[in-house]
């Protein structure tokens, strides 16, 4: 018991604090991309939505060498955004951020889009007719109607927020009470100090705060799920 | 009123239609997929024609060598969607207030809330449209749309998802709604008893075409060609062959039923129809008179269905309906029956 009064709990805020605002992050620019792709046709849709779910199925490493390729203050963009604004991404928290949000946005936009394609055109097409504006169809209309299949997208873009390693240790690197999230404290726990006690607790906890994601999504989801079999 | 002139390739359906009609009710009568639903989006300006122009009360919707096309929201139409497209994730109320155009929220509510009580939705204004019976449904929907104030109104198979008992009860409303209303109304409908119930005038649709059109009565009695014959109720067929027109009268001999007709007066046309409920018992004397082979009976709910054939004949057999209650057909082999002459169509393929 020891262990948990001397424990470090700076890991889990970091990791709540990076996954609330990269979730927020993604539920925005998820909506719009889904929405912007949903109104393109044929091959400029297949191309765009491939771009789109890339960091998905790629290797966070090659996310992290793209952000650092773009953010690190040895390259012209990063150190120009340093030198002019003063805004600084790597080994800080906005890189945990930023990290988190490329990584997470495939889920949010994937979910969204197909969301939105359960919607009933004809929906649209009322509201349309009716004399609704284009925003207030998607506001009022849209949104609420594909609102199970986005409350799932957002808490599943939540989960892997919460988690990101990969990208996260490029961009953020592991500073302590500044970028160190949980997975990253799981890693260096054991390689750096073989605690694996240490290491345990943080897995625990990551686990419980995982299974409770999901069972939220399937309670949030669960209206439709009857019984099959 | 409306004139619209309309055409679309879609690859492998077409559409190319041109009708008119005043402030009355058009029905465009036809089977799936014969481009009725799409004659509505495209009034309503949710799809667009390659060409063509729509013009409604004056006001030109669409016109593809003056490139107007005006937006949806500017059309000011009003559509009833086959499964009413009503908003589930609002209240019924707040589902008609997006029907009222103009004014503050206040006075949105207040229109609103009028049209509760006109639609017959009284104390339903706080339910979700998930809760309210396919009539009550349907009530909503046109209320939606009828706050409005539409320029037209169009109806897209309004009763297709209703219960048979619910139907009529709803034509009944949707029809004395109509009278109040002054405007345009289309009906796309397949179903022709519909049709003949609640239109002025109808358009046949057949594969993207319109096929005969016209006054009701006008296009019932006399369709003109097969399609729209077949559209129309018909049941009987036949291919002609030996027309001759002679001193004022047109014979023929009809091949699937092996039968040879005459008509008085001089017409022409490359399929003979009559329908099952205008073929008679002979009398002596009677012209196209013929003693029949029964092949066949149906019951139906309120008439009786003979199959009959002439010997030799190669088509399917001629349906005869006689409705219950008149005498009825005795158990025999043959019945003598007569074709008159009015009743008898000569159609285009």
């Amino acid at each position: 018991m020891n262990v948990l009064r001397t424990l470090d709990w700076s890991p889990l805020l970091i990791s709540l604090k990076t996954g609330v605002v990269a979730t927020v992050i993604c539920f925005f620019l998820g909506l719009f991309a889904a929405r912007r792709v949903l109104k393109m046709g044929g091959r400029a849709r297949a191309v765009i939505d491939g771009l789109l779910t890339l960091p998905m199925v790629l290797p966070p490493t090659v996310a992290g060498f793209f952000l650092l390729l773009i953010f690190s203050l040895r390259r012209p963009f990063g150190a120009f955004l340093y030198e002019q604004a003063g805004i600084k991404v790597v080994q800080t928290w906005l890189g945990c951020i930023l990290a988190a949000s490329v990584i997470a946005f495939p889920l949010m936009y994937r979910n969204a889009r197909a969301a939105f394609e359960q919607v009933d055109v004809n929906l649209i097409y009322a509201g349309r007719t009716l004399g609704m504006s284009e925003p207030e169809i998607f506001w009022r209309v849209v949104v609420p109607t594909a609102g199970p299949g986005i409350a799932s997208g957002t808490i599943l873009t939540f989960a892997r927020a919460l988690g990101e390693y990969g990208a996260t240790s490029m961009l953020a690197g592991n500073i302590a009470g500044k970028t160190g999230t949980i997975s990253q404290k799981i890693a260096t726990a054991i390689s750096q100090n073989g605690d694996y006690l240490t290491a345990g607790i943080w897995v625990i906890i990551v686990m419980l705060i995982a299974f409770g994601i999901v069972v939220l999504m399937n309670l949030v989801t669960g209206g439709r799920n009857r019984r099959r079999w | 009123m409306i004139e619209a002139k309309i055409f679309k390739d879609y690859g492998s359906f077409r559409l190319d239609v041109e009708f008119s009609a005043g402030n009355e009710v058009l029905a465009l009568l036809g089977g799936s997929g014969s481009g009725k639903s799409m004659t509505l989006r495209c009034i309503a300006g949710v799809e667009t024609p390659d060409r063509g122009r729509i013009i409604v009360d004056g006001q030109v919707f669409f016109d593809s060598e003056k490139h107007i096309n005006l937006t949806p929201q500017q059309r000011r139409v009003g559509i009833l969607f086959q499964n009413y497209a009503l908003f589930p994730t609002m209240t019924v109320l707040e589902n008609i207030m997006t029907g009222v155009r103009t004014g503050r929220k206040r006075e949105k509510w207040q229109a609103a809330e009028a049209a509760l009580i006109r639609y017959q939705l009284e104390g339903l204004g706080d339910r979700y449209p998930a809760e309210l019976s396919g009539g009550q449904q349907q009530r909503a929907a046109l209320a939606r749309i009828l706050v409005g104030n539409p320029r037209i109104l169009m109806l897209d198979e309004p009763f297709s998802a209703l219960d048979s008992h619910l139907r009529d009860r709803m034509e009944r409303e949707v029809m004395s709604l109509l009278k109040d209303y002054s405007g345009t109304t289309i009906l796309v409908s397949h179903s022709r008893d519909e049709v003949y119930r609640m239109a002025d005038s109808v358009a046949v649709y057949d594969r993207g075409q319109i096929n005969a059109q016209g006054e009701k009565h006008q296009v019932f009695r006399n369709p003109g060609t097969y399609t729209a014959a077949l559209l129309t109720g018909c049941k009987n067929f036949s291919r002609i062959s030996g027309l001759t027109a002679e001193n004022g009268v047109t014979r023929f001999h009809a091949e699937d039923w092996n039968l040879d007709l005459t008509i008085p007066g001089t017409h022409t046309g490359q399929v003979a129809a009559i329908r099952g409920h205008h073929i008679v018992s002979a009398s002596p004397g009677d012209p196209n008179a013929f003693e029949m082979e029964i092949t066949g009976a149906i019951e139906d709910i309120f008439e009786h269905v003979l199959l009959l054939r002439k010997p030799g004949a190669t088509g399917a057999p001629i349906h005869w309906m006689i409705p219950k209650g008149s005498p009825e057909p005795l158990p025999q082999k043959t019945v003598t029956v007569s074709f008159p002459a009015e009743s008898l169509m000569l159609l285009q393929p």
